[in-house]
């Protein structure tokens, strides 16, 4: 067992894990190169270079080449730490940004060897954004860059830092440079109506040079804005950097003040500039891109403008006079709130105006004139669609961005694909209207016992006697204290009775199977128990949902909204239980995760989630199918219990028990062996659940 | 009949407030309210929690010499609680006036506060009173209570609360003159703080700044950013001798998140601001 593995041995195992590959390249060079290690090495390498190739055979050869090097530079848990993060870069970029990331070997692993003093922008990503969102109060984007710059509307930081000895030096690091990114934006870094930097910057030739001095006296005069407002962090980014360097000595006695402006920095840049020298480097101050920046200034400011300008024009008074001229409001800045007065009355702005004109001022100064110009006759007009993030829709390529993308579990590799699945949520046609007639017709009896008992449960006021305390009376308690006390016996003190509301706190979904595997009967018994299910929860009072779901590859996952929680069961619910239909494959994980979000935000003490199915997932190909699927489902599962959610499973598949236990839980499902008793069984199974 | 039953008196019992509770006008709040109260008209306040809300009705019972009477509303309060009840003494129902009817016996401002609270079925005994027949009626002793030209009623209610259960009626609403509060600007609040947590005005400034960092976090993971009311607190705690950062850390960012992630950024909004 223990022997290593030949050449031709290994030639054979490559070619069975790497089948699925087109490429007629031989595997005998690699199996070369793999043969040299030991055999524990050899089949580590084999396993991953199988995990690899199951999401893309280039990758796993890559991971096959290049495994002898790699096991010479990185442990055991390096190595796969390495496959995982060039996995990692397949899934979010695709097959070249993977190659180069596994090539990388020689900086994977200086990065891995300084990582335990490192801090990783994935792990501040969160804590970050929050404290810029509670500096600015406009939101500002965070995203990976390889230099630290903004371009006012996103800060860009690199993926890690480890410029100190200690991850908590390195934290704060990315905390002061994010901080002083945004001071950029915050304290008109990029000019104003008077400065413009831009023009100030192009009499130098050596441009590169001039932006690394502007960075750098920036940074000084940013510093001291910011001592001025946040003494803390200021003390904080002056301990990370030490003292400033001697070359920026002059710049802080000249820059290093509260009330130092721009056009300042840029006077004391000439006479940097006319030296030779190069600005020391400062391990806080980000890099500088004037251009990314002033454009996106540009666009945000014209956006901004048009909001504002509609506002104003939408208020009484102001859009309707064209051109009189003493109707231009009075805009009054009074400690970051608007006060804007139209012939001498006071108005406010909407929410989102306000907003817009308190993000001008902080990139201006000042409200630009043109917002103050009326709009013109025209209505309030929508935004231009390229203001609109989620108006794209390309229905000539059939590209459709998907209205939200959830993370899968890969059991494999133990880790998370990022925004691996594609979900959107598609109306269905309205189905035949008097289907749930017929259905109630046929079951008359049935819907009349189910109501009656369901009635029973529902959550009425009660009124508890012999209380201490309460409203009202208690006659009969009241009638036989009177008589102990007549009798010499104590009487009893509790002569109250109290009206005590017994509250059902409870919010359900149902997840209906629209897999291509419930066509025919399993359908029809389906929709037969959402219309018992609808009568039993209407006599109940619940809140509960109908989602359908399917789908076709990780690329279209798809949502079929039944019934929304804020819906009433109404004729055009029902036509959509009518029009519940098989279509394609059943990605389940997904489909829970998106239905969790949305259960989970509903005000219910109790949510319950409720599958309905026939089968184990599986979806089009062989990747979700068995393992894989179960584990992803599991997985989602589990992350719907952290949320508060309980799950439940009713299928008809007669193989369920092999797999459900693993997926609800022993007691969380019912396998029913008939289909055609799922209707009767389903509000008997709910009531069971809840009560 | 219901005249010969014993009443134990609470009207005569309701006090009015001797000092002058400090109050900061922040607009025209003042006047407004002592014009509805004229007028006889009931008010409304809406605002987040904190703002002043409380004071401000504390403030103007004082300044109309008027009795106060305060309920915090919950969800299982009931008319009884309002309106009162009968009690058992020896052999013989004593009928003990609520808050509500207490207070307009006595012609005093009565202060619901939080109503959206209390359930719906609660909040109609208010109708009558809150429009031109100002009438209060006590079903159990078959009287119609008059409310005397003084009496005033006064509710508030939070509208930053997202949740689909604590709105208010429009019926109940309609009712009333709505004054609006919200967080003073900067420079008002921080005279405030120094005032009511007696710090020296650079410390009341940093906290006036560290509320409105954390007032940004609003709908990015908190529900409301940190109250004047809490800034006050941090502030009694720092004139206390706590060091200002520990102060700001269990009087503001420990008290606004339990979420460890949160609670993380919170710390650092308080490292920003005080060293």
């Amino acid at each position: 067992m223990n022997r290593k593995l030949f050449s031709d041995e290994l030639e054979q195992r490559l070619d069975e894990l790497l089948f699925a590959s087109h490429s007629h390249r031989s595997a005998k060079n690699i199996a070369d190169g793999l043969e040299k290690l030991s055999r524990e090495e050899q089949e580590r390498a084999l396993h991953w270079t199988g995990v690899a190739a199951q999401s893309y055979a280039e990758v796993g050869y890559l991971v096959a080449a290049l495994a002898p090097k790699a096991l010479a530079r990185l442990d055991p848990a390096g190595f796969e730490a390495w496959v995982l993060a060039g996995l990692d870069a397949y899934d979010r970029h695709g097959g070249q940004a993977a190659m180069a990331q596994l090539r990388a070997i020689e900086a994977f692993a200086a990065a891995r060897e300084r990582a335990p003093a490192a801090a990783r922008l994935a792990d501040q990503e969160a804590r970050l954004a929050r404290f810029l969102q509670g500096l600015s109060g406009r939101p500002l984007g965070l995203a990976e860059g390889s230099v630290a710059h903004t371009d006012t509307e996103t800060v860009f930081l690199p993926a890690q830092l480890a410029e100190y000895a200690t991850a908590e030096d390195n934290r704060r690091l990315y905390k002061a440079t994010a901080a002083l990114l945004w001071a950029q934006t915050r304290y008109g870094t990029f000019g104003c109506a008077e400065v413009d930097v831009e023009a100030r910057l192009a009499r130098w030739p050596d441009r590169a040079r001039a932006l690394r001095w502007f960075a750098a006296l920036e940074a000084v005069r940013l510093e001291a804005a910011l001592a001025a407002e946040l003494p803390g962090l200021a003390a904080e980014m002056a301990r990370l950097r030490g003292p400033w360097p001697e070359a920026l000595r002059e710049a802080e006695r000249r820059l290093g003040r509260a009330d130092a402006a721009v056009s300042q920095t840029l006077t004391f840049l000439d006479e940097c500039m006319a030296g030779a020298a190069e600005p020391p480097p400062l391990p806080h101050a980000g890099a500088i891109d004037l251009a990314a920046a002033l454009g996106a200034r540009a666009t945000r400011l014209a956006r901004e403008t048009e909001v504002v300008r509609k506002a104003l024009s939408a208020l009484k008074g102001f859009g309707g006079r064209k051109g009189a001229g003493a109707a231009s409001p009075a805009v009054n800045l009074d400690g970051g709130k608007f006060q804007i007065s139209l012939d001498g009355e006071a108005v406010a702005l909407p929410p989102d105006a306000q907003a817009a004109a308190r993000s001008l001022v902080q990139d201006l100064g000042a409200l630009p004139p043109e917002c103050l110009t009326p709009a013109g006759p025209g209505a309030w007009q929508p935004l231009p669609p390229e203001w609109n993030e989620h108006a794209e829709e390309d229905a000539l390529t059939g590209h459709r961005e998907p209205q939200h993308r959830y993370d899968e579990w890969d059991w494999r590799r133990r880790a998370y694909r990022r925004g691996w699945c594609h979900l959107f949520e598609v109306a269905l046609p309205p189905g035949d209207p008097d289907y749930v007639a017929k259905v109630s017709l046929r079951n008359t009896a049935a819907i009349r016992r189910i109501r009656r008992r369901f009635e029973m449960l529902r959550g009425e006021d009660r009124l508890l006697g012999r209380q201490p305390e309460g409203e009202e009376l208690d006659l009969d308690a009241l009638v036989e204290a009177a008589g102990d006390r007549a009798a010499g016996a104590e009487p009893e003190a509790r002569l109250y009775s109290r009206r005590i509301r017994s509250e059902r706190s409870l919010a359900a979904m149902f997840m209906v199977d629209m897999s291509g595997s419930t066509k025919g009967w399993v359908n029809d018994a389906e929709r037969e128990a959402l219309v018992m299910l609808c009568e039993a929860l209407e006599a109940l009072g619940d809140a509960y949902a109908i989602y359908g779901f399917s789908g076709w590859t990780r690329t279209r996952c798809d949502i079929y909204p039944v019934k929304r929680f804020d819906e009433t069961y109404d004729a055009a619910v029902r036509g959509r239980i009518a029009a519940i239909a098989a279509k394609d494959y059943t990605r389940m994980g997904v489909a829970i995760r998106h239905l969790t979000r949305l259960l989970a935000a509903q005000p219910a003490r109790h949510k319950l989630l409720v599958t309905l199915s026939d089968g184990r997932p599986d979806d089009f190909g062989d990747e979700y199918r068995g393992h894989y699927g179960i584990e992803d489902t599991r997985r989602a599962l589990q992350e719907a219990h952290g949320r508060g959610v309980r799950s439940y499973c009713v299928t008809i598949d007669r193989h369920g028990a092999d797999y459900l236990p693993r997926l609800y839980g022993p007691a969380h499902y019912t396998v029913i062996d008939d289909a055609g008793k799922l209707p009767l069984k389903v509000a008997d199974i709910y009531r069971r659940l809840t009560s | 009949m219901s005249e010969a039953r014993p009443t134990r008196d609470i009207a005569s019992q309701l006090a009015r407030i001797e000092s002058e509770p400090y109050y900061q006008p922040v607009r025209d709040e003042v006047a407004l309210f002592e014009s509805a109260h004229r007028r006889r008209l009931p008010v409304l306040l809406k605002g987040p929690t904190g703002c002043g809300k409380t004071r401000f009705v504390e403030y103007m019972a004082w300044r109309l010499k008027r009795p106060l009477v305060t309920v915090a509303c919950h969800d299982d309060l009931t008319t009884a609680d309002l309106v009162g009840r009968y009690l058992i003494v020896g052999n013989e129902t004593v009928w003990v006036d609520g808050p509500l009817a207490a207070a307009v016996r006595a012609g005093a401002l009565c202060y619901l506060d939080e109503i959206v609270e209390a359930r719906k079925d609660t909040t109609v005994v208010i109708h009558p009173l809150a429009d031109n027949r100002r009438m209060l009626a006590i079903d159990k002793r078959g009287e119609l209570l008059a409310a005397p030209g003084d009496f005033m009623l006064v509710i508030s209610y939070n509208p930053g609360y997202q949740s689909v259960l604590k709105e208010i009626k429009p019926s109940t609403r309609q009712r009333f003159v709505a004054l609006e509060f919200d967080y003073p600007e900067a420079a008002v609040e921080a005279g405030i703080v120094a005032r009511e947590g007696g710090v020296d005005a650079d410390t009341a400034r940093r906290l006036v700044k560290l509320g409105e960092l954390t007032r940004n976090l609003k709908g990015a993971g908190l529900d409301e950013g940190a109250s004047t009311r809490l800034l006050v607190h941090a502030a009694q705690l720092i004139a206390d001798g706590v060091a200002p950062a520990a102060a700001c850390t269990a009087a503001i960012a420990r008290a606004l998140s339990d979420d460890p992630e949160m609670t993380g950024t919170l710390d650092d909004l308080v490292g920003a601001v005080f060293d």
